[in-house]
């Protein structure tokens, strides 16, 4: 049921021309940030050779694409949002939500359905930008363990930004207040990771960013991956918790 | 009782903030009939129908579909159930078939089963040719259909219809009742309504609703002759002092509704028309047109409400 829930979300969006357009113009700007610290590398690349330990082409690139202040990281914080809204949002302005709820489905289906068919989407966007950096194997040798793990640090960061997103979904009764809400809390996370060091490490623990760090530099450390669970976890339980009081209360 | 009970909702209670909006609302029905829910808006229709699909929970009583309690087995109650609210829960950019396949997915047929029962759910709603059409292109009876398709394609025991007729026009009412019609004869319906001629056409009973409680239950051809004054209205070319019209047998009441038009209401036991004409015929009234007074719904359901404002009449 939670796979009938995702294939319909997923074809939904991908049955809209603006998806496509969306996703052609992401593909574009990757291309432009990618070609652009190509040449910034190639550059680099005849003084780094002479120091030892310097950062090869996998590294330099993934740093720079999908790092803390790379392109990557702001268009899937500005991109969630607009995908996440729709969600529960805009099925409860259309009144299709009745469809769901006088279904033989409970509230925890809707949701990871709806968690499901995003993050698969998400996912599609997130490999095609790895396709880009794969294009570069025809010239150099690649790190591919660096790209893998930098591949389940995006997912875990675009799994625990959609279930924030769904989250706020579920709360707003317009798609554009839960489109907003969603953007006010992904920036403000990341400011407290991007601010520097005048803010507090432990307030700095709360930033997906900088959860992503590790996974950046190819590092795969279990209490990251554990923040990025246990953020997902607690969203979609408080999303589920949500639909199930829309029908005690009212929406 | 001889005929299966599909659906027992007892007491149902549900209240926003402080006030009850939904007042101990107990409803039984049983297989093959089509009970009406009439009430003027804002009498608590359509959260009844919510209710029951299972789409809000009541704060205190309980639902029963095909023996399947709603609060502890809300999954197989709800496979009993096809809803269709007052606004169709369309995606109005998917196609028909897509939808309606979604639907049957939604409510769990199996995966060999669902080409079978779309084209079964299509036919039975006249929406044979339009499968590929998009579901935003249709017309809103159309889409009306699509509606009630969603809501029987799972061949549910209890059917629950959110005003079904709404927006439509005449031609697509007619069509919308005949296939309620059909659907009572296999299944349980539950319609709510505040058109009263829907009422007179397809329910077999009728539940009235007001300020959130049944205020009254009964078949609808009982219903109608509730608070019915047996009468006529004649037409006379040369009529007589209206006097003495109450001189023929049975006449309680003469009003005239012109110069020649009068409305004569007479008791139900005379055979009063009979010999009005033959007086008539005899004193040369020239007496030419006689409709008869037929009781109806509206008379009833005003009478109804608001003849029981605050006291609950239903047994």
């Amino acid at each position: 049921m939670i796979l009938t829930i995702a294939h319909k979300e997923l074809r939904s969006l991908l049955q809209m021309p603006s998806t496509w357009f969306i996703l052609a113009a992401l593909q574009f700007i990757f291309a432009w940030f990618f070609i652009s610290w190509l040449g910034e590398f190639m550059q680099m690349q005849s003084q780094w050779s002479e120091v030892l330990n310097s950062p090869g082409a996998t590294n330099s690139v993934s740093q720079l694409l999908f790092g803390k202040f790379g392109a990557f990281n702001f268009i899937l914080m500005m991109l969630t949002p607009i995908f996440t809204m729709r969600l529960i949002a805009e099925e409860r302005r259309n009144q299709t939500l009745s469809l769901l709820m006088a279904a033989p489905i409970g509230c925890k289906e809707i949701v990871l359905g709806k968690y499901t068919g995003m993050l698969l989407f998400l996912a599609l966007i997130i490999l095609s930008s790895i396709g880009m950096i794969l294009t570069l194997s025809f010239g150099t040798p690649l790190d591919y363990g660096l790209l893998l793990s930098n591949i389940s640090g995006l997912i875990l960061l675009a799994s625990t930004y959609t279930a924030i997103g769904l989250l706020f979904s579920t709360l707003a009764s317009q798609p554009v207040m839960a489109a907003t809400a969603t953007l006010a809390t992904l920036f403000g996370l990341w400011l407290l990771d991007a601010s520097g060091s005048s803010t507090s490490p432990l307030l700095k623990a709360l930033s997906p960013t900088a959860h992503f760090q590790s996974f950046n530099n190819g590092l795969l450390q279990s209490q990251d991956i554990a923040w990025f669970l246990l953020c997902t976890a607690v969203s979609l339980l408080l999303a589920i918790r949500r639909m199930h009081n829309a029908r005690i209360y009212g929406s | 009782m001889s005929e299966q009970i599909t659906l027992n909702a007892l007491n149902l209670t549900r209240r926003l903030g402080r006030r009850e909006v939904i007042r101990n609302v107990s409803l039984k029905l049983r297989r093959g009939e089509v009970l009406g829910l009439l009430g003027s808006n804002g009498a608590g229709k359509s959260t009844t129908m919510q209710l029951l699909a299972g789409v809000l929970v009541p704060h205190a009583g309980q639902i029963e579909i095909c023996g399947h309690d709603m609060g502890k087995d809300a999954i197989s109650a709800k496979s009993c159930i096809g809803y269709l609210p007052e606004t169709p829960p369309l995606y109005k950019d998917m196609r028909v078939d897509d939808f309606l396949t979604y639907a049957a997915k939604l409510h769990r047929i199996a995966r060999n089963g669902i080409a079978a029962a779309l084209v079964a759910a299509k036919q039975k709603c006249g929406l044979a040719d339009t499968g590929q059409r998009i579901i935003g292109t249709l017309s809103k009876g159309y889409q009306q259909r699509v509606g009630i398709a969603q809501a029987i394609i799972h061949q549910p025991e209890v059917i629950i219809l959110d005003e079904p007729t709404v927006g439509l026009d005449p031609a697509q009412i007619r069509d919308i009742r005949t296939l309620i019609r059909e659907l009572g004869n296999a299944h349980s319906v539950i319609l709510s309504t505040h058109l009263l001629g829907e009422v007179e056409s397809i329910c077999d009973r009728v539940e009235i609703m007001q300020r959130g409680q049944l205020i009254y239950g009964d078949t609808s051809v009982r219903m109608q002759s509730l608070g019915h004054q047996a009468g006529f209205i004649v037409t006379l070319q040369s009529p007589p002092d209206t006097s003495k019209l109450y001189h023929v047998s049975g006449v309680v009441n003469v009003e005239a509704l012109s110069d020649k038009r009068f409305r004569i209401l007479h008791n139900y036991d005379s055979n009063t028309a009979e010999e009005l004409l033959a007086t008539a015929a005899r004193e040369g009234w020239q007496a030419q047109q006689l409709t008869p007074l037929k009781g109806n719904l509206e008379d009833a359901f005003v009478q109804i409400t608001q003849g029981s404002d605050t006291e609950r009449e239903h047994p």
